[in-house]
């Protein structure tokens, strides 16, 4: 172990500028936060950082079930339930995928394999607006327009590329000896894959979980142009609720209902946010 | 070695429907657009051929100008100031700060919120009347006024330091990954023949962080490209369209605007903008890791 450094002046002066930051990173959540504590006669009149008097969870209670998107005010409950409708199978479909096209792309290379990857690897960077005017036909022709069923197969087909390249790379580092040994076992494609890969592959399951998660809860462009009236997922609801105008804009309400579809991800952030940094890096460098 | 027939069709079997699915979704869907683009297509799709006419139109609309415009000061500040603000936040935490943990999760937590959950508090911070504005006034400033968001040659600026406040914690991760594969004997090198530590950083370290700054900037330009949520929730693309970027352009003609190939036109140039960054990159990505 190396010793600490002494508490030199300068050394008081970083600790300094790092509280500093972390206090400008923190104040947008803690002003939400408090906010959605307040009454709106408590925001009128008091500071935009004071703590507030008397918490409430009124402005809450009203997000989920009674604040208005547009002409309907039944609150963000239904949004936040769709986004659950549709998390759950496209963060399961696409990871599955991705550790079967994972481990085809690292285990059993085949001519034409690594090309194939680098053509699906654009689709981690492209811009999806090129996709949007076709799919919407095709989402028409397939029935699926304006379902969650339609948006569940827009978040599959986007999150391929990404699954795959965290299992891949994730894979690779395992040792083809591990492969062959059991090849000449007699061992079969699906043997492997389930008795040795699968049982070693917690982490990078875990990383890819949380991150399609994360993308996928928090995406607004598919949601606000291929979903329905029935279908609109939760940022959509959010959205929609923040931006009506009202004779008397209810922040406290707005705020809420931020929190409301923000605490999920930042739960799964708390929790294991070291895995989602994981993802973060993974997605931009190789592993 | 694996030789049975089984062995040899099964994995691509596996890999088939994934390959059939993402490489028709990414490529075909592409095309499609394309076509879309050199179409008549208004209100519904229309496959009548005008050639490069819905082009013309685009770069003759002003509004695709200013948004042209905002992308450029937005992408030039996001990107410059969130890479210079993530790079400084990686050196400042790269000194053995004991809270370094609990720091680094407070740098990043906004990357795991929406652009819509963060743009929705921001509107309000930064809203003339209510939030900063207000703060500063009970501060004793009484006439200090911020009212940039409505403001529409200043509104841009502020999408840019929501912007910069969500993703420098990003860059700082990507970066600090960097500083701790650098090898220390040659900074203890340098600290024996009587270096300072910000000659050192800016002669050794940052030079050495190269390939980091590399893939940094690639990424945070296309995210600067692709920019859309933010600027919904934020403004709107307003005052007016004050603040439009190409991905909020594309999404108003398509969408509501009822100019199908106009949009498809925007959706083409934005590829090729993203395509001209991102291809080399990773076709030097991929290479590299063949050796």
């Amino acid at each position: 172990m190396m010793s600490r450094p002494q508490l030199s002046p300068a050394r008081l002066l970083l600790l300094a500028a790092l509280l500093l930051f972390a206090l400008f990173f923190l104040t947008p959540l803690y002003v939400m936060l408090s906010a959605s504590l307040k009454s709106m006669d408590e925001i009128r009149n008091s500071s935009l950082l004071a703590l507030p008097a008397s918490p409430s969870l009124q402005a809450w209670a009203t997000a989920w079930s009674a604040s208005c998107t547009g002409t309907d005010c039944g609150g963000l409950k239904p949004f936040f339930l769709n986004s659950l409708l549709m998390v759950l199978p496209a963060v399961g479909i696409s990871t599955a995928l991705g550790a079967l096209n994972g481990y085809v792309l690292s285990k059993w290379r085949f001519r034409g394999s690594e090309l194939l990857f680098a053509l699906m690897l654009f689709g981690v960077f492209m811009p999806m607006q090129v996709v949007l005017l076709p799919m919407s036909q095709v989402l028409g022709w397939l029935g699926l327009a304006s379902s969650v069923w339609g948006l569940i197969l827009v978040h599959v087909a986007a999150g391929i590329p990404s699954t795959t390249l965290f299992f891949r790379n994730y894979y690779a580092g395992l040792p083809d000896e591990l492969i062959k040994a059991a090849t000449l076992d007699g061992a079969s494609f699906w043997q492997i894959f389930r008795r040795i890969v699968l049982p070693l592959s917690t982490p990078i399951l875990v990383v890819t979980l949380i991150w399609q998660f994360t993308n996928i809860w928090n995406d607004f462009l598919y949601g606000v142009v291929f979903s329905g009236a029935d279908s609109k997922p939760i940022t959509v609801g959010l959205n929609n609720l923040a931006n009506t105008s009202s004779s008397v804009k209810e922040y406290n309400v707005d705020m809420a209902a931020a929190m409301i579809a923000g605490l999920p991800t930042l739960l799964v952030y708390a929790l294991a946010g070291k895995y989602f940094v994981r993802g973060l890096t993974a997605g931009a460098v190789k592993g | 070695m694996p030789s049975s027939a089984r062995t040899l069709w099964l994995p691509k079997l596996v890999i088939a429907p994934s390959f059939a699915l993402s490489l028709l979704f990414i490529y075909g869907l592409m095309a499609w657009n394309g076509v879309l683009s050199l179409s008549a297509s208004r209100m519904l799709p229309n496959y009548e051929f005008v050639g490069l006419a819905q082009y013309e139109a685009l770069f003759e609309s002003e509004r695709w100008w200013v948004a042209l415009r905002n992308l450029g000061i937005f992408g030039g500040l996001f990107v410059g100031g969130g890479m210079a603000l993530g790079l400084l936040l990686a050196i400042l935490l790269d000194q053995k700060i004991r809270l370094e943990g609990l720091l680094r999760t407070i740098y990043l937590y906004p990357m795991a919120l929406s652009f819509i959950v963060t743009g929705t508090a921001w509107k309000w911070i930064l809203n003339p009347g209510q939030g900063l504005e207000h703060l500063v006034q009970e501060w004793g400033f009484t006439d200090f006024s911020f009212g940039w968001l409505v403001d529409p040659d200043m509104a841009i600026y502020c999408v840019v330091i929501a912007g910069i406040w969500q993703s420098a914690g990003f860059v700082m991760a990507l970066f600090l990954a960097g500083l701790r594969g650098i090898d220390d004997s040659i900074i203890k090198a340098a600290q024996v023949d009587g270096a300072s530590l910000p000659r050192i950083y800016w002669r050794i370290i940052i030079p050495s962080l190269r390939p980091v700054f590399f893939s940094t900037l690639m990424v945070v330009s296309h995210l600067a490209i692709k920019s859309f949520d933010l600027v919904m929730a934020l403004t709107a693309g307003g005052p007016g369209y004050a603040t439009d970027l190409p991905a909020t352009f594309m999404y108003t003609m398509a969408f509501s605007r009822g100019q199908i190939g106009l949009g498809a036109a925007s959706a083409t140039v934005m590829l090729a903008t993203v395509a001209a960054i991102v291809v080399p990159y990773l076709y030097s990505e991929l290479r590299g890791a063949r050796r």
